[in-house]
């Protein structure tokens, strides 16, 4: 049976348009075809899951249901009661498929979970944010259809972006005015075709041609070499042609459905610090850290009053934060290094701007200041961006 | 109860500037960030009794002491 992962190849595509035709076609004139939408999501699904992907979709449709019970269990619980521990409870229930792919390799030898699937991250991210939301007594109803097309809405669900339900149910309750929709639709399709460029065109000239060139020299030469600074930047391109393409095609699909998905990526290399920085890069992702994991956690603390200090609060924000996204890419020590590394890069930026605000007059700030920021940040990111790669492991601890 | 969200906005940013202009964007300028945020929702909690969720904040909702004072009025 065929099988097409999203966005890989034209005939992807071709089939993205002839099934998204009759939604455009029902927006312009003011409906929204649930039952037509309800096929094509199943039609994606298929497939994206099945052929020879079958047990994985079949690990799927079991993640889909745990979820599910878990999800309106804990919602009718809420209704009558709020206890922190079973909140607590839960949390740990929805994390726990994800956290069982992500050890099994760690401590398998590198084999991969039998109950993973393509996406689950990026669908228990939205598991957790409703379930916080619920908690927090925002979500107030919760119906079944509604939730497993926010769960399972085919355009982002194999990396995201990662929506949120409250902004998702508004779209999926509404159908966009006219007006509205022509600009969605000349932007969903402006996104695709940039998504094209990226993707298929800069992306595989850093990543498919240069990287190995540059890998295989690097390699050669062992060690640190010119050939290593090289491949920094080479994959940092790659990394962001390939990952922005891909978020423009799941952001422009979304679109031309009538349905705004946030933005992924807004371009980060110019960012002027690191915290500009993860503003701008997988936002959405770092996002969902920042209200779900870091604000909640501040929170905590700042209202049971555990730490005195605001920089120390801060600063245990940044290092859990940070240390839960190492984790989550994967239990290796690359990852997580990265992870430290970029909490380490946020707590030293938060220092500098509290030194930079009490001596304004004695750090001069100009023209020239601001391009060596933004290329001192560049730089910093690029580096971080090795340790993300697992060259370094590759490098140094198996290249014989 | 505006100007106490004000005063607390003052405080909390070192910067009067959220007095002079109400529709100056907190975040967009770097007033305001997560930490001062959180600090903020507790003010509310504390000094108006206005309870919001740290989910309920929604930043483009937040993003000036005008909305600021509006989300507070309305609650």
């Amino acid at each position: 049976m065929l099988n097409l992962q999203p966005y890989q190849n034209p005939t992807y595509f071709g089939y993205l348009a002839v099934a998204l035709l009759p939604i455009m076609i029902g927006i312009l004139y003011g409906r929204r075809f649930r039952w037509y939408e309800t096929l094509v999501t199943l039609a994606f699904l298929v497939l994206t899951f099945g052929g020879d992907k079958w047990w994985q979709g079949l690990m799927l449709i079991c993640y889909i249901i745990y979820e599910m019970i878990l999800t309106f269990g804990y919602f009718n619980y809420r209704k009558k009661k709020n206890s922190g521990v079973i909140f607590v409870l839960a949390v740990i229930l929805s994390i726990l498929p994800l956290v069982i792919v992500k050890i099994t390799p760690a401590i398998d030898a590198g084999k991969e979970s039998i109950i993973g699937f393509l996406g689950i991250s990026y669908l228990t991210f939205k598991t957790v944010g409703m379930i916080m939301e619920i908690r927090d007594g925002i979500i107030k109803e919760l119906g079944l259809w509604e939730t497993l097309h926010f769960l399972l809405f085919f355009p982002t669900i194999s990396s995201g972006p990662i929506d949120r339900f409250r902004r998702f149910k508004k779209d999926y309750d509404a159908v966009p005015e006219r007006d509205k929709y022509l600009s969605l639709l000349e932007k969903g399709v402006h996104y695709i075709f940039l998504g094209f460029l990226y993707k298929f065109l800069l992306a595989y000239f850093w990543g498919s041609y240069l990287l190995p060139i540059v890998r295989i020299h690097a390699l050669g030469h062992g060690g640190i070499s010119w050939w290593l600074v090289a491949y920094t930047y080479v994959y940092s391109m790659d990394l962001f042609f390939d990952f922005a393409g891909y978020s423009l095609f799941a952001v422009g699909t979304s679109y031309i459905m009538g349905y705004e998905t946030p933005m992924n990526f807004n371009q980060p290399f110019k960012s002027k610090n690191i915290k500009d920085f993860w503003n701008r890069w997988h936002m959405t992702l770092s996002f969902w850290f920042r209200d779900y994991i870091y604000m909640r956690l501040v929170f905590f603390m700042m209202k049971n009053k555990l730490v005195k200090s605001r920089i120390a609060m801060a600063n245990i924000g940044y290092l859990t934060l940070f240390l839960i996204m190492g984790f989550w890419h994967g239990v290796t020590w690359y990852y997580i290094v990265y992870g430290i590394f970029h909490a380490c890069a946020i707590i030293i930026n938060d220092a500098w701007l509290r030194f930079k605000k009490k001596h304004r007059k004695l750090i001069p700030s100009n023209k020239f200041t601001e391009y060596f920021a933004t290329f001192l940040t560049f730089n910093v990111v690029c580096f971080s961006f090795l340790i993300f790669s697992g060259f370094l492991n590759e490098l140094f601890f198996m290249n014989k | 109860m505006k100007d106490t969200v004000l005063d607390i906005l003052e405080d909390l940013t070192g910067s009067n500037e959220v007095k002079k202009d109400l529709d100056v964007n907190l975040f967009e300028t770097g007033l305001l960030d997560s930490m001062a945020t959180v600090q903020l929702l507790l003010e509310l909690q504390t000094q108006l009794g206005v309870d919001v969720p740290v989910s309920e904040f929604e930043r483009s909702e937040w993003d000036t002491p005008n909305k600021i004072i509006a989300k507070v009025e309305n609650n």
